[in-house]
């Protein structure tokens, strides 16, 4: 069974592990543990629940998109609506989560990174609901491109850290953090955002973002007595996207996972590490990742700021070598298109990181032909992006 | 002479060793080739060189800087490696750098081209004891030294673990936290190295904020080695005068009732 990884020492098969310095060894050991017991602690998991449930808003809707679906003209479109969850992406089951794994803990001092800055608003909020202190690390290049949500994280009551080394996006913000938690070690724990890092955080994100992928079943079954052909899901570090497979694994459900082709994949202008990459190690795992003949960590390129990042998380990087899921890339025009096109026919503004998904589905489901379903994972919306996709147009 | 000796020589004279660190290819590759020459001559008894990586999570922002520089002009492993490999610094040579390009290099390639740049010893930081098997095997194997951390957060079954492994010496990071110049050394400092001590004869480095030649005296009582970074780094990059800067670290290393003169 795909579902029992990783194993006890976080390994996915030949992915993952934990590549940290010795300072932050025994808080992995102590979060690993916490965890365990996190999970099978009565009252946190029902406190999770009623958090998802009436803050979060869960569970998300899964909808038909008729009319996409007739302009594509082939197979049925399902959206899992990720965009209506608070905050307006999948980002908050995952720090709603983690926030109170930290309480749980007894630390209430949180520390974050953040690229476009929706797992920052996402930390932020958790942090404002449960009463904790929290510090987000954002590269300098994205406070610049991220001016509103640089406001709203403040607004919550988070303090921005804007951090000016190497490329000054998500990839050095991440850094950052790292290095503040290693600074900080006793009174802090990091929220990551994204199935990536040392172990065990790529099975601890995993987890709380698998709730997109359960409720999808369920949905499925009690709307069509049955489950989808394939799910498609954008990969930046890859939760959104783990999320929603993770209920397929074991079932004959075809998966697609779809990485920022950028300015295309034949250029240096992308985020594909998968479709392009290298396996190395970077933030704590052993994965697939971008980096240059010397093995030094490139810098990439999407529109869309949430797929920008040089790696992805290693649970993606074995499903790739076993051949369970197919990884594409979409480029940022193919994004820009698929974002107006549901704008326009659904009245439906997707994220750019979601309409990356999108692009490829629209592809898969004239491929597949009408009697067939495609559940794309709609992992947030793209409010935050109207300036962008304004000045591309 | 190995790193052994090298200890074993300091042990009988009464002197702690004092380790400098210089980032290889800052300012320029040619400039830190001939710093490493003048750290070696004033006084460095185990020298250790950086190879530079783009995203060097256990360092501060003087060890970022410099490594940015040498990234930014053009310097690799091979490029770094080949130049050590036409100098004799007279000194046990210590490499540090990042898993991702020790990797990417191939590690029987990387043991090889160490040796005939007549490194000794490898340090790398986000190498945890648990991962290190292979890494371990293949530096036995070609003779060098593979240097492990041990933190002020390691538990003691941990430095236990990590103490039986440790080849040469081991290296204590003497905060929680990331490399750089700190004014003041940790109070806990001596317990810790006392619990070390218990459990292991192999001697023990001290690094990590280590700046001035009063700490590196204050070391003396319980380590045997101090490693100072980030100050070399700046003093390059202010132009200061490194051979005095090393010379006045050296002398805080020996008893000072019992130091012979240097000239
Ligand atoms: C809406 C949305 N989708 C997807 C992503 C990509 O992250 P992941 O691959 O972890 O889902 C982000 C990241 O910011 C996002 O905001």
């Amino acid at each position: 069974m795909q579902t029992a990884l990783p194993d006890n020492r976080g390994y996915f098969g030949a992915f993952g592990g934990r590549y940290v310095p010795e300072t932050l060894m025994s808080a992995l050991y102590e979060l690993d543990d916490a965890y365990q017991r996190f999970k099978h602690d009565g009252p946190s998991q029902v406190r999770l629940k009623s958090l998802l449930d009436t803050f979060v808003g869960r569970p998300t809707p899964l909808y038909f998109a008729e009319r996409l679906t007739a302009h594509v003209g082939g197979a049925r479109i399902l959206l899992k609506r990720e965009d209506l969850a608070h905050t307006g992406a999948h980002k908050i089951n995952n720090a709603v989560g983690q926030v109170l794994l930290a309480n749980f803990m007894g630390k209430s001092r949180i520390i974050a990174e953040t690229g476009a800055g929706q797992h920052g608003v996402a930390t932020a909020t958790a942090c404002a609901l449960l009463g904790c202190e929290c510090h987000v690390y954002m590269g300098s290049e994205d406070t610049k491109r991220q001016r509103m949500n640089v406001f709203r994280m403040e607004l919550l009551g988070a303090s921005v850290i804007s951090v000016d080394s190497g490329s000054k996006t998500l990839k050095d913000a991440i850094n950052e953090a790292i290095r503040d938690w290693v600074t900080n070690v006793g009174t802090t724990h990091y929220v990551i955002g994204s199935v990536v890092g040392p172990h065990p955080y790529p099975m601890m994100v995993r987890d709380f973002q698998s709730v997109i992928g359960s409720e999808s079943v369920v949905q499925c079954l009690a709307c069509y007595e049955q489950l989808p052909d394939a799910v498609v899901a954008c990969v930046g570090g890859g939760s959104n996207a783990i999320g929603i497979f993770h209920a397929f694994l074991d079932e004959e459900v075809e998966l697609y996972g779809v990485e920022a082709g950028g300015k295309g994949l034949h250029t240096p202008d992308h985020a594909a590490p998968l479709a392009s990459g290298s396996v190395g190690v970077l933030h704590g795992a052993r994965s697939y990742l971008m980096a240059d003949d010397d093995a030094q960590v490139l810098s990439t390129h999407s529109v869309s700021a949430g797929l920008d990042y040089p790696g992805v998380g290693p649970e993606h990087a074995y499903l790739k070598d076993s051949g369970r899921v197919q990884y594409f890339a979409a480029d940022d025009q193919e994004a820009l298109e698929a974002l107006s096109l549901l704008s326009r026919i659904e009245g439906i503004i997707p994220a750019l990181e979601s309409a990356h998904a999108l692009a490829y589905a629209i592809q898969l489901a004239k491929r597949l032909g009408k009697e067939r379903t495609v559940l794309v994972n709609l992992s947030g919306r793209g409010d935050k992006d109207l300036d962008i996709v304004r000045n591309a147009v | 002479m190995t790193i052994s000796q090298t200890f074993e020589r300091l042990r009988s004279q009464d002197e702690i060793a004092l380790i400098p660190y210089m980032t290889a290819g800052f300012p320029t590759l040619r400039k830190s080739i001939d710093h490493l020459e003048t750290v070696a001559r004033s006084g460095g008894d185990i020298i250790e060189v950086g190879i530079p990586f783009s995203d060097p999570v256990a360092d501060g922002p003087t060890i970022q800087y410099a490594s940015q520089v040498a990234l930014e002009n053009g310097v690799t492993l091979a490029k770094t490696l080949d130049a050590l490999s036409h100098v004799d610094l007279g000194k046990p040579l210590v490499a540090m750098s990042y898993l991702n390009p020790l990797t990417a290099y191939g590690m029987e390639r990387l043991f090889d081209d160490l040796r005939a740049a007549r490194v000794t010893g490898l340090i790398i930081p986000d190498l945890p004891a648990e991962e290190a098997d292979d890494w371990q095997a293949s530096a036995e194997g070609a003779g060098i030294d593979l240097v492990f951390l041990i933190a002020p957060t390691s538990t003691s079954q941990r430095i236990k673990h990590i103490a039986e492994r440790s080849q040469g010496f081991l290296y204590y990071v003497s905060i929680t936290g990331i490399t750089g110049a700190r004014s003041a050394l940790a109070k806990s400092l001596p317990d810790r190295l006392a619990e070390i001590r218990k459990v292991t004869d192999t001697p023990i480095a001290v690094g990590f904020g280590i700046s001035t030649p009063e700490q590196v005296r204050s070391l003396r009582s319980y380590a045997d080695a101090a490693v100072v970074g980030s100050r070399i780094i700046d003093a390059v990059r202010r132009e200061e005068n490194l051979f005095d800067l090393i010379k006045d670290l050296k002398a805080a290393t020996r008893n000072t009732h019992t130091a012979r003169h240097e000239d």
